[in-house]
């Protein structure tokens, strides 16, 4: 399918993302100005505050943006995952630029022009609305223009958090390889930002001192403004109907699943929602959540259920030492998630997705490799390639390459677990560590090295539950015990990554030939 | 009416410093209806300063300055400024506002009904020589720095203030347009029979304008008179001020 296909098909989807990206940028700014432009206004009565928020303001913008998504997570009220998190960190993010150029643009008016305000007698206010803001706008303006662009690049973080926008395609572009979600995504918000950044340009221009000669530009300013003001109260009047028309309260006879960012967490999640739809129990989805956020958004009672393996809760969250065994796993992992977190783990669905160390199939058949051990002594000069979480989890990269006496000799590429298959397949690197049941395993003609050491714990699928609502899915959750195969998972897998299957469809595929 | 309600402005024993450097020290000055007072002296002497003290842009550190016999500080700060024409260095126009809207300001402020405003801009700008229908609806950077200054001095009388303070108004412009500005100024002033103070470090200047010149130096007032006894004084601040005016005449 090449891309011009694959935007027809999916133009309406598109659009969507596009117009979740527009709302998360706009509410975000529209704050960031509501509440930086005064700030910036106070700063300028108050210059002994300057240092200390202009301070505060650089900090936060030099936080990496997934780093502040996560740290909002836990926090109540302000925190969670979703559009709401996402606009918090948009508007910390902007405030920067608003603050320090409503500062600029105030104390750059002309000291005679002020001084003249004054004695004529004109009050605070007055000198503030006639003189101080009319001849700072342009600078103004150009700090908003300045933090819409940035906006604009943040936002596509904000999938990670479940809040949508385009940045959805590029996460699932990367997740399944996909290069025309890749450019859907990367290419929308592109042209997003240079249209904002030309058209907020060209409102800057219309407000700049040499434009205001004649009144007829005054009259289109004044209508500028008003139709800006407009517009913003409008979108923000949506925005508070639309959060009211879709309540995040835990309602107790609805189930909000949650899922992570790749294809396998996803079609778990697909199938315990579209199960429990069957039973008419009520479904919210919060997909696709980055990293850790879906343990955390568990504990913050923004979500009550998702897919987890028994070996990442056990050394990952619980960070306990990996031990090999199965069974010890998952009992103790559950015993210490009952007493620390008051979560329930539902019982195993079948298969696991351990670690698999992978080389290319061509290097396995040439040198008639089976395991991890008859490959240590061909690896010196591999090229090896991790995800960042291989690379620092505690049964990661240091305790393996011990365990097999590894040596390599080139320091492992710390890439984006997504892009190690394709990596490995195009011989940018030699081995990687990826997960047994990815569908692109076979895809890509990759081999699974056998860990004959036993090294990597088990990571057994089971679903992690908020205490309170076990009851509600306890049926549900015996239903799929031991259901579902290594081999049906990695079908699953393969159809959603190499087939471009939609995750829910391959789901619903998957329950009807179950006959659930 | 008694001498003190003929005392426009008053500065009794008036201190002004910041931090330790003292900027006025120990100041008394009075001037009386219809007088164009003069304050002289060099960049850094306190001339400003005093001009401020007048509409409270600043307040004094230690003393009384009165306006019309009331205390500064007692009087409502709006209403004190209102009442009070104030002309600056490159005029201080609203570069946004037209013309006629800056000459307006004042009346806007006070809420002068439409009419009863626009005729009054009018007759400030004839007044100050500048044709309505030509420069109204013009902003302050297509005029010239001259226009621009006279523009700054219908400001200053569009609400029709006793009183007018002046701070080097006419210091930026070259000097054919200066002199002619001084002529126009002097005889408008003494038409309308305003009383001002005038801020300049130019003695030619408070020659062709003043009623009585205050020599000032490092914040203190050296000499308080009028321009003919100015001419006789022996104080050298004052011989050196001549100075600068008769070399002049010898060329």
């Amino acid at each position: 399918m090449n891309f011009f296909e694959f935007l027809q098909q999916n133009w309406s989807e598109l659009l969507a993302l596009t117009r979740e990206h527009i709302f998360l940028v706009f509410v975000s700014t529209a704050l960031a100005v509501l509440i930086g432009v005064p700030l910036g206004i106070l700063l300028t009565r108050r210059k002994s505050l300057q240092t200390p928020i202009l301070g505060v303001a650089n900090i936060l913008q030099t936080v990496p943006s997934l780093a502040l998504f996560g740290l909002l997570i836990p926090i109540p009220f302000v925190g969670g995952i979703g559009a709401k998190t996402a606009i918090i960190a948009l508007t910390l993010y902007s405030f920067l630029p608003v603050i320090r150029n409503t500062v600029t643009g105030i104390s750059g008016v002309d000291k005679k022009v002020k001084e003249a305000a004054m004695a004529m007698g004109m009050t605070d206010w007055q000198i503030l609305k006639m003189v101080e803001l009319p001849l700072a706008l342009p600078v103004m303006l150009t700090g908003i223009r300045v933090a819409v662009v940035i906006a604009v690049g943040v936002a596509t973080i904000a999938a990670a958090v479940g809040a949508g926008g385009l940045g959805t395609y590029i996460f699932r572009g990367l997740r399944q390889n996909d290069n025309n979600l890749l450019l859907a995504g990367a290419l929308s918000s592109a042209i997003l930002a240079l249209v904002a950044d030309f058209a907020l340009g060209q409102i800057e221009k219309i407000y700049s001192l040499p434009n205001i000669k004649n009144k007829t530009s005054r009259q289109r300013r004044k209508f500028v403004l008003i139709g800006a003001t407009a517009l913003i109260l409008i979108l923000f009047g949506l925005s508070f109907w639309q959060n009211s028309n879709n309540p995040a309260t835990n309602f107790a006879d609805k189930i909000r699943v949650g899922s992570k960012d790749f294809t396998e967490s996803l079609i778990l999640a697909e199938i315990l929602a579209q199960m429990l739809e069957k039973k008419n129990v009520q479904v919210e989805r919060q997909f696709e959540l980055g990293g850790n956020l879906a343990h955390d958004a568990l504990l913050s009672n923004q979500i009550d259920v998702y897919p987890e393996y028994t070996g990442t809760a056990y050394t990952a969250i619980l960070k306990l030492s990996p031990i090999t065994d199965t069974d010890a796993v998952y009992q103790q992992t559950k015993g210490q998630y009952a007493e620390k977190f008051d979560l329930t783990i539902s019982p195993p669905l079948g298969f696991s997705n351990d670690f698999a160390i992978l080389i290319r199939g061509d290097v396995a058949r040439k040198n008639n490799l089976k395991t991890i051990s008859e490959a240590v002594p061909l690896s010196n000069n591999w090229q090896a390639g991790f995800g960042q979480d291989f690379m620092s989890r505690a049964d990661g990269y240091a305790g393996f390459s011990k365990a097999y006496n590894f040596n390599f000799t080139k320091q492992p590429r710390e890439m984006d677990l997504s892009l190690t298959y394709r990596a490995l397949a195009s011989s940018q690197v030699d081995l990687i560590a990826g997960n047994s049941t990815d569908g692109l395993i076979s895809a890509l003609d990759l081999f699974q090295l056998a860990d004959d050491k036993r090294y990597f714990p088990p990571y057994q699928a089971v679903f992690i539950a908020r205490g309170d609502k076990f009851e509600l899915l306890s049926e549900t959750f015996e239903r799929l015990n031991n259901q579902i195969s290594t081999e049906e998972m990695r079908r699953l897998n393969y159809t959603v990554d190499a087939d471009k299957r939609a995750p829910k469809d391959a789901a619903s595929d998957w329950l009807e030939q179950k006959g659930f | 009416m008694t001498e003190s309600s003929e005392t426009i402005v008053e500065f009794r024993h008036v201190n002004f410093q910041i931090g330790a450097v003292k900027i006025l020290d120990d100041l008394n000055l009075q001037t009386n209806k219809g007088e164009i007072l003069i304050l002289l002296g060099e960049s850094g002497c306190g001339k400003t300063t005093t001009l401020k003290l007048i509409n409270r842009l600043i307040e004094p550190s230690s003393g009384e300055v009165l306006v019309e016999g009331k205390l500064t500080t007692d009087w409502n700060l709006i209403n004190l400024r209102r009442r009070i024409g104030y002309v600056l260095q490159e005029a201080g126009l609203f570069p946004h506002f037209t013309i006629e809207e800056n000459v307006a300001l004042v009346p806007n402020l006070e809420n002068w009904e439409d009419a009863k405003r626009r005729a009054r801009t009018t007759e400030m700008l004839e007044l100050v020589g500048l044709n309505p229908q030509k420069f109204a609806d013009r902003f302050p950077h297509e005029l010239s720095g001259g226009q621009r200054q006279r523009v700054g001095v219908a400001r200053a009388l569009a609400a029709n203030p006793d009183l007018l303070l002046l701070d080097e108004p006419f210091g930026a412009l070259d000097a054919i347009t200066r002199t002619s500005l001084q002529k126009e100024f002097a005889k408008l002033v003494r038409e309308l029979k305003k009383t001002a103070v005038f801020v300049t470090h130019d003695l030619h200047e408070a020659f062709v304008l003043g009623t009585r010149i205050a020599l000032m130096d490092k914040g203190r007032i050296v000499l308080n008179d009028t321009p003919k006894n100015f001419v006789k004084s022996e104080l050298p601040l004052a011989r050196a001020y001549l100075e600068t005016v008769r070399r002049y005449e010898f060329f």
